[in-house]
């Protein structure tokens, strides 16, 4: 039933595969402006994620999706159509609520089945629709249950059905995993895929857990003070963030602040406001590879190499005291203070030659190609 | 630059025993006594003895001020159902169904509006601007009416103005049902305020989600979701206006006598009859108890779970 989602639909109007499409679009409320200019086009059957932290305005771009706000300036399409007139009850997309909003007087079917009532369907194709509904989200044990007797992860699926079963273009998630403990949240993360695949949706997911959107996601926006800094896929945001911000909210990273010394096709020279010369890779857009212009390095701890005596290589390696090493499991987690002041992160998955003190004197070094100079 | 932390400690945990239960016997009791003692005192003295003389007096037929009480038997009670007081119990609980549902109908869009459109920095302004009328006499208030509703009164001058020949609403039923549902429109406000105050937007945001129109999003979802309330505010209006006397009395003339003005009378009538009086007390006390009775048990779904 879910496989002819797209199908059921009137037919875009344009020629554009984008389900969703926000053009310059701005929010403003009581003065402060929570949304500037956003654009951005989701793909026909895409996973989508915002991402960003709390107050960057994501959950206002989702609502201004779902209809429950209405743009300040800018224009939403929906399946090709304006849809800026169009109130939430006549948007073919639906939400799926941060705390699931469940209707707590109505059990789970009722639940499930408040779309297609509202839409006049016959009883017994609402029956069938629910029932599959239920399947899908495993929930068909618990259809006379309410609400209130369900745990966090069940009322997650209640949800999830409850969205489904009417068949949206588009399905929008607010940081749909957010109150599930880290378990349940693994479990759902993987359902959540696997429904996106067998369902062929789009889905827009708002999050700030940039681990769920790295994992989740075929396209991630990052959001920041209701701006989008980067759009791009899971591994063009981590491996190559435009921005200091997206380089550092996207994983951990060391950032050295200064200024280009140095410039050719594939690299570039950094001097660090604390006198350190580093070379790594230019930035991505190449009128920012400017010699004497300000720039911010960021160098990932998992690229930075720890060792005891001094590395064999030309360049990026640097002396320094490990405050500590912390052991977690599937690695070592290691802060080490660089002697002209810097403290690094660095990730190993084993410390070198064993046991190392703390204040151990170490060097820390890394290739020419593990680093990337963002412009500011 | 990432930053580790140190997970957080772990919180202290809760000792088992609470710190009343150590305490000895007595002093529990003691300190039990002085909280609920002066109010218990209070109730015991003016609403509990009170009650149990009305209930025996109400055994005791044909009693007058300085009889001797000796309870007898249910003649009182099988008086009050002769037809004509049956049509005065009637009346009664016509009127106070009647604004009850008054109230509701007029005081619900109200408490909406306040509860969920209003600018929330005037909420309490608008709320206390709907209490205000409860500070005044109530007497006052019935006076008032008496001014607005009156053949020669303010309704019927500007009425006149426009060619509509004068309505006579003084002492009918109309003019109580007006009075009345004037003077408990205030509680049912607040009561229907308080329960919609807490009613979950995303509840609300959810239905249109779904594809439910704003009149639907009321039917299926504000309403069950406040029934609660809107039981509270219907039970506390149909108990306070079933023993007005003060509306009927004034508003509504000799056609209206309600059970109020029956009891009135035999105690403080013509012909009193101090027995009958309290037979009808003790049915009115009856009826009021099975309408709390029914709130508690189907108004309320939330307390049984």
């Amino acid at each position: 039933m879910f496989q002819s989602a797209t199908e059921t639909q009137a037919p875009p109007r344009t020629q554009s595969d984008c389900d969703v499409e926000l053009r310059k679009v701005f929010k403003v409320f009581n003065g402060e402006t929570a949304v500037r200019g956003v654009e951005l086009n989701v793909r026909r059957g895409e996973f989508f994620s915002i991402l960003g932290p709390s107050g960057c305005g994501k959950t206002t771009t989702l609502r201004l999706i779902a209809g429950f706000e209405t743009p300040s300036a800018g224009e939403i399409l929906i399946r090709g159509e304006s849809a800026n007139q169009v109130p939430p009850y006549r948007r073919p997309v639906n939400t799926v609520f941060q705390s699931y909003a469940l209707f707590d007087r109505m059990s789970v079917r009722d639940n499930v089945a408040f779309g297609l009532k509202v839409k006049r369907q016959n009883p017994s194709e609402i029956d069938d629709r629910v029932d599959r509904a239920l399947q899908l989200v495993k929930m068909e044990g618990f259809a006379k249950r309410f609400p209130k007797q369900l745990s966090g992860g069940q009322q997650q699926r209640v949800a999830l059905a409850r969205a489904l079963v009417n068949r949206p273009a588009v399905l929008l998630l607010d940081e749909p995993l957010g109150a599930l403990d880290l378990k349940l949240r693994k479990e759902m993360q993987v359902e959540l895929t696997n429904l996106h695949q067998d369902l062929g949706l789009t889905f827009v997911m708002v999050t700030h857990d940039q681990e769920e959107a790295l994992s989740l996601s075929d396209r991630i926006a990052v959001m920041k003070d209701g701006r989008i800094e980067q759009i791009g896929s899971p591994e063009e945001i981590y491996d190559r963030p435009k921005t200091p911000f997206v380089a550092d909210f996207i994983g951990d990273t060391n950032l050295f602040k200064g200024h280009i010394e140095e410039c050719d096709r594939g690299s570039v020279v950094l001097r660090t406001d604390t006198g350190l010369k580093l070379v790594v890779r230019p930035p991505e857009d190449p009128n920012d590879r400017t010699v004497g212009r300000k720039a911010i390095a960021s160098v990932r701890p998992e690229k930075i190499r720890l060792s005891r005596s001094a590395p064999e290589t030309e360049v990026n390696y640097f002396e320094g005291r490990l405050q500590h090493a912390m052991f977690m499991g599937t690695h070592v987690h290691c802060v080490v203070k660089l002697t002209s002041g810097e403290t690094l992160t660095v990730r190993q998955s084993a410390l070198p030659e064993g046991h190392l003190d703390d204040r151990a004197s170490v060097y820390v070094s890394w290739g020419p190609n593990d680093g990337l100079a963002l412009s500011v | 630059m990432s930053i580790t932390t140190n997970p957080p400690p772990e919180p202290p945990k809760l000792k088992p025993q609470t710190e009343a239960s150590k305490k000895p016997f007595g002093s529990r009791w003691l300190g039990q006594l002085v909280l609920l003692g002066p109010a218990g005192i209070w109730l015991l003295l003016l609403l509990v003895v009170p009650t149990l003389v009305i209930l025996e007096l109400s055994l005791v037929a044909d009693i007058r001020p300085g009889d001797v009480v000796n309870p007898d038997g249910f003649a009182n009670y099988l008086r009050a159902f002769a037809p004509l007081n049956l049509t005065v119990i009637g009346r009664s609980i016509s009127f106070a169904l009647g604004t009850t549902i008054g109230c509701l109908i007029l005081g619900f869009p109200v408490a909406y509006w306040i509860a969920l459109q209003a600018p929330k920095k005037w909420r309490n302004l608008l709320l206390l601007g709907f209490i205000l009328p409860l500070w005044t006499s109530s007497l006052l208030r019935s006076y008032a009416w008496i001014t607005i509703l009156r053949r020669t009164g303010v309704l019927n001058s500007i009425i006149g103005i426009i060619g509509i020949p004068p309505l006579e609403l003084m002492n009918e039923p109309p003019a109580v049902l007006i009075g009345m549902t004037y003077s408990f429109l205030p509680y049912m406000v607040l009561i229907l305020y308080a329960s919609l105050e807490k009613l979950d937007r995303r509840l609300l945001e959810a239905s249109a989600d779904l594809g439910a129109t704003p009149p639907e999003t009321f039917l299926r979802v504000t309403v069950p979701q406040v029934f609660p309330g809107i039981a509270a505010g219907g039970l506390l209006v149909f108990i306070t206006s079933l023993g007005d006397f003060i509306n009927p009395e004034l508003l509504g003339g000799a056609s209206s006598m309600t059970v109020a003005r029956l009891i009135y009378n035999q105690f403080l009538g013509q012909t009193p009859n101090w027995g009958f009086g309290s037979a009808l007390s003790t049915l009115l006390i009856l009826l009021v108890s099975i309408a709390i009775a029914l709130l508690l048990k189907y108004g309320d779904r939330d307390a049984k779970v």
